[in-house]
């Protein structure tokens, strides 16, 4: 093919920076709809909450620049916070993996079923997150007198002399809330994983068996693992941003305040600065704050997709 | 040779046609994962169950001790009295009725359609600024809405929308989960179709249109699952309104459900099952589709 030297000239201008936005000019109009919305509705909120992190406002008076003062006294004056922050690893750390895992899992086993027996067990698994507030139902189960599930049982076979304060004491409070926000997270990335196993191309399978995959773990993390990787990543946001922001399930099961805070998570504790004593700015900058560790997070689960399947 | 596990979960069955894999599984296998399944099934469902069953149960059975798992004399009383306290409120029923399937289809469309629009070109082409809005789409995921709840108040005044249908629909059309889901989708799908339709002279519309919404139909159905289930047990798009009339059938469901007194607990638990309804009929009704196999039988690489 001949190129004229008018051919290097022309290709020349069309790379611009301009130019390239002007080709692609139907992606933005694609695009655009939903970045007015967002921009205006979600982005906008976001970049004014972090400056109110810099201000102290307490949403009568207009909002007062004091710098990094709010930031300081969280990390050093801010007992409560520790323990909440401690409350919310505990949260991340246990609910994400393993919710992660049995996500997947479950995911998985499922997959080969039967189309009848596969939409029922989904229907089952989804269960809890379609029903909405239902979780409160735990309360019936856990509830602290001796009408509660447990304690009634366990007295009964004589396990137990008195009942026990599942929620309000602070021995156990964190742990049975951890228990239902388990329970709960089961269905979110449920169901984006069997949406993606069923976009796998099949012919990946068949192309395994013939360079010889023996069984069904081998086939798992070999092809199956790394076709789903956007969904694998897509299910871990969502199970990071879910773990960090637990703070429904706290409230309505162990309390606001918990009894002495044993059940405080990082958002009841912004919803306690933001929306009980007024103080946004400081309820602002805890904000921030559990955004840089998500942000974090996410980034640390990047990584560790990136090396799956090798 | 083949090593066979003993609990072998499945090991494929090498002339299987391309759409049907049929695992062989040892029985141990197939009891083993009967029996996961099993327990894991009972431990999600019970308590909900639990909730349903509490829902038909007389008022002198809710409060047995040691507490009774199924009811003896069910009865509809419940539902009758939750009926009788809606019907004395002052907004008739079917209007909160209306403004809850009004607002969450309304939400539920406009989100699945913009989201989807803006996570094609992300997934699949290369123009400027495409990494940047990509990040901060995921990264405003990351803020909790406890606190941006402030800022959108504002905004939606500073637009005049408060007190309007409009700020309980809008702040859900601008959700970024959906476009993350949606990009995350579509990257899987092979691009060589798209391609294809390209070099045949294709709008990128008309590629979004015909290629890529049919093909990653379980997607959007996921995610109208999740944007509607979202929507109607989401209340806090509620302080964005004062009339009456605007609210929602879920919220008022909601009060009366949490502001439970023990006089009202059997109605409480009425309400809370009627609430289940609306998204779990859509659930089970999209779900057919959500499991269809694809078939990419068209593309060989």
């Amino acid at each position: 093919m001949e190129i004229s030297l008018r051919d290097i000239k022309h290709k020349k201008n069309l790379t611009g920076l301009g130019h390239q936005i002007i080709r692609g000019w139907q992606n933005y109009v694609l695009m655009a709809p939903f970045l007015l919305f967002f921009l205006l509705f979600t982005f906008l909120p976001v970049i004014i909450s972090i400056v109110y992190s810099f201000t102290y406002y307490n949403i009568l008076t207009p909002p007062k620049f004091i710098g990094w003062n709010n930031y300081l006294t969280m990390l050093l004056d801010d007992d409560v916070f520790l323990i909440a922050l401690r409350n919310t690893f505990l949260f991340v750390l246990v609910t994400g993996p393993i919710s992660y895992i049995l996500c997947f899992l479950f995911a998985w086993l499922i997959n080969d079923l039967g189309r009848r027996i596969r939409a029922f067990v989904i229907v089952i698994f989804y269960a809890p997150v379609l029903s909405g507030t239902a979780y409160t139902i735990w309360l019936f189960i856990f509830s602290p007198d001796s009408y509660g599930f447990i304690n009634g049982y366990l007295m009964k076979f004589g396990f137990l002399k008195e009942p026990i304060g599942w929620l309000t004491d602070p021995n156990y409070a964190l742990a049975v809330v951890i228990f239902v926000q388990l329970w709960l997270s089961l269905g979110t990335g449920f169901l984006a994983f069997i949406a993606g196993l069923q976009g796998v191309d099949r012919g990946l399978y068949e192309a395994g068996m013939i360079d010889g995959i023996r069984n069904r773990f081998q086939e798992v993390w070999y092809i199956t693992i790394p076709a789903m990787k956007p969904q694998l990543l897509f299910g871990a946001v969502m199970q990071i941003v879910v773990s960090f922001s637990v703070a429904d399930v706290s409230i309505r099961l162990a309390g606001f305040p918990s009894s002495q805070y044993s059940a405080e998570t990082i958002v009841t504790h912004i919803m306690d600065y933001g929306m009980i004593r007024y103080e946004m700015g400081y309820a602002c900058a805890l904000a921030t704050f559990i955004f840089v560790l998500m942000v974090l997070s996410y980034k640390l689960v990047g990584l560790l997709l990136n090396r799956i399947g090798h | 040779m083949r090593i066979a596990l003993k609990f072998n979960l499945g090991a494929s069955n090498k002339n299987t046609a391309f759409r049907s894999r049929k695992y062989v599984r040892s029985i141990g296998g197939n009891i083993i994962v009967t029996l996961i399944l099993l327990l894991t099934g009972i431990f999600l469902a019970l308590p909900l169950v639990y909730g349903i069953l509490s829902a038909f149960k007389p008022f002198d059975e809710i409060f047995l001790f040691p507490p009774r798992f199924f009811v003896t004399r069910p009865t509809f009383d419940n539902f009758t009295d939750l009926i009788n306290l809606c019907s004395n409120l002052w907004v008739p029923f079917s209007r909160y009725l209306f403004n809850s399937v009004f607002v969450t289809v309304t939400a539920t469309v406009f989100q699945v359609l913009f989201a989807s629009m803006c996570a094609y070109p992300l997934a699949k082409n290369e123009f400027p600024g495409k990494n940047t809005i990509f990040t901060v789409i995921v990264f405003s995921l990351m803020f909790v809405p406890q606190v941006t709840f402030l800022p959108q108040y504002i905004i939606i005044a500073k637009f005049g929308l408060i007190d309007t249908y409009a700020a309980l629909i809008v702040p859900s059309i601008g959700a970024a989960l959906g476009v993350f889901l949606m990009k995350q989708f579509i990257e899987q799908m092979p691009t060589s179709v798209v391609e294809a339709a390209r070099i045949d002279g294709s709008r990128e519309f008309g590629i979004f249109f015909r290629i890529i919404m049919p093909n990653v139909k379980p997607a959007w159905l996921t995610l109208i699952i999740f944007t509607f289930q979202g929507v109607w047990n989401n209340p806090s798009t509620q302080q964005f309104i004062f009339s009456e009339n605007l609210r929602t059938l879920p919220a008022v469901m909601q009060v009366i459900v949490t502001g439970n007194i023990m006089a009202r607990m059997g109605v409480g638990a009425a309400a809370s099952v009627f609430l289940m309804i609306p998204p779990i009929l859509l659930f089970i009704f999209l779900l057919s589709k959500v499991v269809e196999t694809m078939a990419f039988a068209a593309i060989k690489e």
